[in-house]
């Protein structure tokens, strides 16, 4: 193994289909019009020396070292900012090219440190490469000048040097060093499309500032990371090359964060990891990362990870520490003890959207063929399960249309309910590069997310509108669509079924539905409603992506079918820069669901109730399969309280901190006699659990992972696990204790079973994914290498189905003692319920939670920014600081639930969407007062948590 | 005033000059010169100010304004005297008026008087290289600068 080293090609891509032909350096080269010489060049295998140029920004031309000679022309063109032309006679080394090169790396040197062998870029440094490149052998102008290198000259204080900036956690900037190629100013405008840095003054006082002058974590830099990648020298230097030196070794792998699913070269030293560097052939991230992926990796040499499995007899008890054998036996005959004393379907399991396929599919397979009953869900319950429901029903595929390359071909994109820049960061910068380029956005979203406006994107339409309006809204579109006579009737003709969109045609038209009637209930501005819908319509491609705000509400699957009627109605799907998009939260809960986490489902999405395919499962697995769907999470809890459900097995999910009505969730786990969980970290649901069994992180197993765009990218292994077995490993090794014998050896065994057995994935194999870097399902003898873009040329259920979404406003109701809705969100730095994040330096940006209120209903209270205040529903309470902002609309409230002590979840209320149970998350009717601090339950939370967590000293010789 | 009105002044008004010049093509330097007219320079805080109305980040406006000699972050004084030091003027004497200037009112380099009375700038060239050396003060330029005729020009400066 050695360093994944990417061939920079100096300018992006050109996307031309016409070709041009010309000689360089005596080879014939063919590449796109429009391609630079620098480019075609390093196509045909030439790296003409350059600073100023990298593939991932456009070409800048200044610093003059990649200058060619063209015959026939006059001059030394740099060609980086050179297109080819035909028969163009290119040289890139001659007598008079060496020349000026070595006279510009002089200036560059003269200005720049000798330390080099202490330097932490050294051996990773395009400076120190290029001066061995031109044969830089002496520097006539010296060293004594004017200069940004030395604090201080002459014994004065140089006013042209500046101090490094380390208030990053994790890079640091040393100005000294910088040779003001401008690469991270403009990695930050054209990658990231943040827009934090620039480059201040000018001519030789030019220097890099973030922000105005000040520091990185002052400026609006929201550490992505693509500076550091872009910077060619050790100017912009990741803290963890500083202080551990330079990788020798890289795998590829994918990102353990969100759906987005970007790969990342893992750069280690030996078993240490030194850096997450963006891998330029991800499909996912193209090369660009945020700060979760890129930096948030500590967690997993965290004081607070498990690494020893432990048993307790009650959950008043302190942990103790046990052998694997101890701690699978103990679990095995606890299950046994369960079934037998209060039946078979007394037991469950819970699978993870943070673990691989391989590993969610075995968790299920030992519910179903273990276990013998069909308890098993996922979290994928409480955020996108309607996305499933919704998209199966209409288009006949749970997962979204598209690639997120599509997104590049976008002319107008509706987003509702999702906040990317926060969410989804790697996809936002690809949407605001769009953007940027001209493409038009309709946001609809209670809060003024950053992609209403932020430097250089403004939304052409923010439907601000009350929560749990989104279906109505969506008729209101979809009535405007129909009545102004603006949809596609030769698309809707040709795929869809004819007669239903009729009905649905009829029932979107009715007055009720108009946006005028719609603006009383949203209060979101009719002529707003009917901008936007106009635009999405007639603007060309159109695309919808959406979030959490559509699933997390009692009528999601209404609102998923509802944004699948209007893509349907415009002719939008079917092919590249369209399609309906759900953003997955999590990295693998696309995947998790496709591997059978339902209880109504086996993996592909088919029904339990199937004969053909629990045939296909009952033959492979010898076993007979429960025909009936088993429970759901929320009723798992309900029958623990009643009596009849008394084990869990749950990996790598916290729902007592991530699912709804906390105090039930407590109180169906308290009643429980084993409660298995597998997790790095002593989570919250760990408090109340019998057995602990510790997991191994992404870095520790070999798997794969499914994005949103039902992208299977491989997790590669880069050291051993910590806790002694990968997550696949301990989950078959519980199953062997309760005498399943199974004895898989790798992950790729059980992705040949998933493949044998689930025809959406028939044709993967570690060999393909191997050989192609990622596909898309389906994949299969009609699709071998994936599919991009589904529903070409025809509906996967045949004929596309339009479904009346009549709006029922939600039960959860603003009355005189909750008259404020509260919504609630994430934030960029950190994620979920913050297990990962909070235990990195990712804090510096987010350490508690806050409550966003309207200036207006701040003021009624008399709450200023930055007071404690109580936060309270019909189902509990809370306490958390607020924040003054007009982000919200009055009457809204909104908060983040990354840290256990906000308990954001004891506010929310067990309604849920009708279709799928998914939970209410985003609209819930509360009371908002000043308070002391944290509230009683906070307190006894905490004290309860503490005790939980208790680990008995370890015995002498226990051996 | 304290130094948060002062600061929610200058918002204001800042505003108020940047709403004035929004509709224009390429707003940006009539604001930054509006505003140097304003306020005798450009605040920082405007700087958020004209980042938000025009959907700039903070960096790129400082970026501009710290591009341009001409714009300060803080007033100059009541006169601005501009010393030429490119080549033409350097080559007929211009460094040794130039030293003259500096002694003569103890400054240095974009440094102001003590009284307020003068700010000093150097300048790259003022177009007048056939009457080298040159200066201008406060927008009058003055050429063939020798003793005689440096004497009112720091009369005038000092007042």
């Amino acid at each position: 193994m050695s360093l994944i080293h990417e061939i920079d090609y100096g300018t992006p891509a050109s996307t031309s289909e016409e070709a041009v032909t010309l000689t360089i350096d005596g080879f014939e080269v063919t590449v796109p019009v429009g391609t630079s010489l620098m480019r075609a060049a390093a196509e045909a295998g030439i790296q003409v020396p350059k600073l100023c140029a990298t593939d991932m920004v456009k070409s800048f031309g200044s610093c003059r070292l990649c200058l060619v000679e063209i015959e026939g022309r006059r001059g030394t063109p740099a060609s980086c900012t050179t297109p080819v032309a035909p028969d163009m006679v290119v040289h890139t080394q001659t007598p008079r090219l060496k020349e000026i090169r070595r006279g510009v790396m002089e200036l560059y040197i003269s200005d720049h440190p000798l330390d080099c062998l202490t330097c932490a870029a050294n051996g990773d440094c395009e400076l120190q490469d290029m001066a061995g490149e031109v044969g830089l052998r002496d520097v006539r102008y010296g060293y004594d000048g004017a200069n940004h290198v030395k604090a201080r000259d002459n014994g004065e204080a140089n006013p042209r040097y500046r101090p490094k900036d380390e208030s990053n956690p994790y890079f640091t900037f040393d100005p000294s060093k910088c040779i003001v190629c401008s690469r991270c100013v403009r990695a930050c405008e054209e990658v990231q499309g943040t827009f934090a840095l620039t480059i201040e003054g000018r001519g030789f006082g030019s220097v890099v500032a973030a922000g105005q002058d000040e520091a990185f974590l002052a400026s609006e830099c929201v550490s992505c990371g693509a500076c550091v990648q872009a910077c060619p020298t050790a100017t912009l230097q990741e803290k963890s090359v500083i202080d551990n030196g330079l990788p020798e070794h890289a795998r590829v792998t994918t990102c353990a964060y969100c759906g987005v699913g970007c790969s990342f070269k893992a750069e280690m030293r030996g078993e240490e990891l030194i850096r997450m560097v963006p891998y330029k052939d991800g499909k996912a991230n193209r090369g660009h990362s945020c700060v979760k992926g890129r930096f948030a990796y500590g967690y997993a040499n965290h004081k607070d990870r498990i690494l020893n499995p432990m048993i307790r007899e009650k959950i008043t008890d302190p942990w103790r520490e046990v052998s694997w054998e101890e701690a699978l036996a103990h679990t095995a005959s606890e299950f046994r003890r369960i079934q037998h004393q209060y039946g078979r379907s007394a037991l469950g399991g819970i699978t993870s959207s943070r673990c691989t396929n391989e590993e969610t599919f075995i968790v299920q397979k030992l519910v179903r063929a273990g276990f013998g009953n069909n308890n098993v869900d996922t979290c994928a319950r409480v955020c996108h399960s309607p996305t499933g429901y919704g998209l199966k029903t209409t288009f006949g595929t749970s997962a979204g249309t598209q690639d997120f390359d599509s997104v590049e071909k976008t002319d107008v994109v509706i987003l509702i309910g999702a906040n990317p820049t926060d969410g989804h960061p790697v996809f936002a910068s690809r949407l605001k590069k769009r953007l940027r380029e001209g493409a038009k956005l309709i946001v609809i979203d209670p809060r003024r997310i950053d992609l209403v406006r932020s430097p250089h994107i403004e939304a052409s339409y923010h439907l601000p509108l009350k929560p749990g309006s989104n279906v109505a809204i969506l008729t209101a579109l979809a009535h405007v669509v129909v009545t102004e006579g603006l949809f596609d009737e030769a698309f809707i003709r040709e795929r869809c079924d004819w007669d239903e969109f009729q009905d649905w045609a009829t029932f979107v038209s009715d007055p009720r539905n108009s946006p005028e009637e719609v603006e009383k209930i949203s209060g979101v501005p009719a002529a707003a409603i009917r901008g936007a819908a106009r635009l999405y319509a007639t603007g060309g491609n159109g695309a919808v992506y959406y979030g959490l705000g559509v699933t997390e509400h009692s009528q999601g699957s209404t609102t998923v079918m509802a944004i699948a009627n209007l893509a349907m109605a415009t002719g939008n799907l079917g092919r590249p820069g369209v399609g309906v998009n759900p953003l997955r939260g999590q990295n693998n809960v696309q995947g998790s669901c496709d591997m059978g986490s339902f209880p109504h489902e086996l993996p592909g999405y088919r029904h339990i109730s199937d004969e053909a395919t629990r045939d296909i499962f009952e033959k492979l697995w010898n076993v007979t399969l429960d025909d009936e769907p088993g429970l759901r999470i929320p009723n798992m809890l309900d029958a623990a309280v009643d009596g009849s459900f008394r084990g869990i097995y749950i990996q790598g999910e916290d729902i007592l901190q991530s699912d709804p009505d906390t105090k039930h969730v407590a109180a169906g786990l308290a009643a429980m006699e084993c409660v298995v969980v597998h997790d790095l970290f002593l989570n919250e649901t760990a408090n109340y659990a019998h057995v602990f069994l510790p997991g191994s992180t992404f870095l520790e197993k070999d798997g794969t992972f499914t994005n949103a765009e039902r992208r299977i990218n491989r997790v590669r292994r880069v050291m051993a696990p910590k806790n002694g077995y990968a997550d696949w490993e301990v989950t078959q090794l519980l199953a062997n204790a309760l005498g399943c014998g199974w004895n898989y050896t790798h992950p790729r065994e059980i992705m040949a079973e998933i493949a044998a057995t689930t025809p959406s994935f028939a044709g993967v194999t570690y060999e393909l994914l191997e050989k192609e870097g990622s596909v898309q399902w389906p994949c299969n003898d009609k699709a071998p290498t994936g599919t991009p873009v589904m529903h070409v040329g025809g509906f996967q259920r045949g004929k596309g189905k339009f479904v009346v979404t009549e709006y029922v406003a939600t039960d959860e109701k603003t009355g005189p003692r909750f008259p404020l809705l509260l919504t609630t969100g994430r934030i960029l730095t950190q994620y979920n319920v913050g297990a990962q994040t909070r235990r990195t330096a990712n804090t510096v940006w987010h350490e508690e939670d806050r409550l966003e209120i309207h200036p207006h209903d701040a003021e009624q209270r008399g709450i200023k920014d930055g007071d404690w205040v109580r936060l309270a529903s019909r189902s509990g309470e809370t306490s958390l600081k607020a924040r003054i902002t007009d982000r919200v609309a009055p009457g809204v409230v909104y908060t983040t639930f990354h840290h256990p002590g906000t308990q954001a979840n004891v506010i929310t209320t067990d309604f849920s969407d009708w279709a799928t149970n998914c939970p209410e998350y985003k609209v819930t009717a509360v009371q908002v007062a000043l308070s002391n601090g944290p509230s009683d339950w906070q307190q006894e939370y905490e004290e309860q948590a503490r005790q939980a967590r208790r680990i008995a000293p370890a015995m002498e010789a226990a051996e | 005033m304290t130094a948060q009105s002062g600061a929610a002044d200058v918002a204001v008004r800042a505003t108020a000059i940047v709403d004035a010049n929004a509709a224009l093509e390429g707003p940006l330097l009539p604001i930054l010169h509006d505003l140097q007219d304003e306020f005798g320079c450009v605040p920082e805080e405007a700087v958020p100010v004209i980042a938000n109305r025009l959907n700039l980040s903070r960096a790129e406006v400082h970026g501009v304004v710290s591009f341009y000699p001409d714009f300060h972050h803080s007033p100059s004084g009541r006169h601005v005297l501009k010393v030429c030091r490119a080549e033409a003027c350097q080559s007929m004497g211009g460094e040794k008026i130039a030293d003259r200037v500096r002694s003569a009112l103890g400054i240095d380099w974009h440094e102001t008087t003590p009284d307020g009375a003068v700010t000093l700038e150097p300048v790259y060239c003022l177009g007048l290289c056939s009457c080298a050396p040159a200066a201008m003060l406060d927008g009058e330029v003055t050429g063939r600068l020798d003793e005689t005729r440096l004497a009112p020009l720091l009369d005038e400066a000092r007042r």
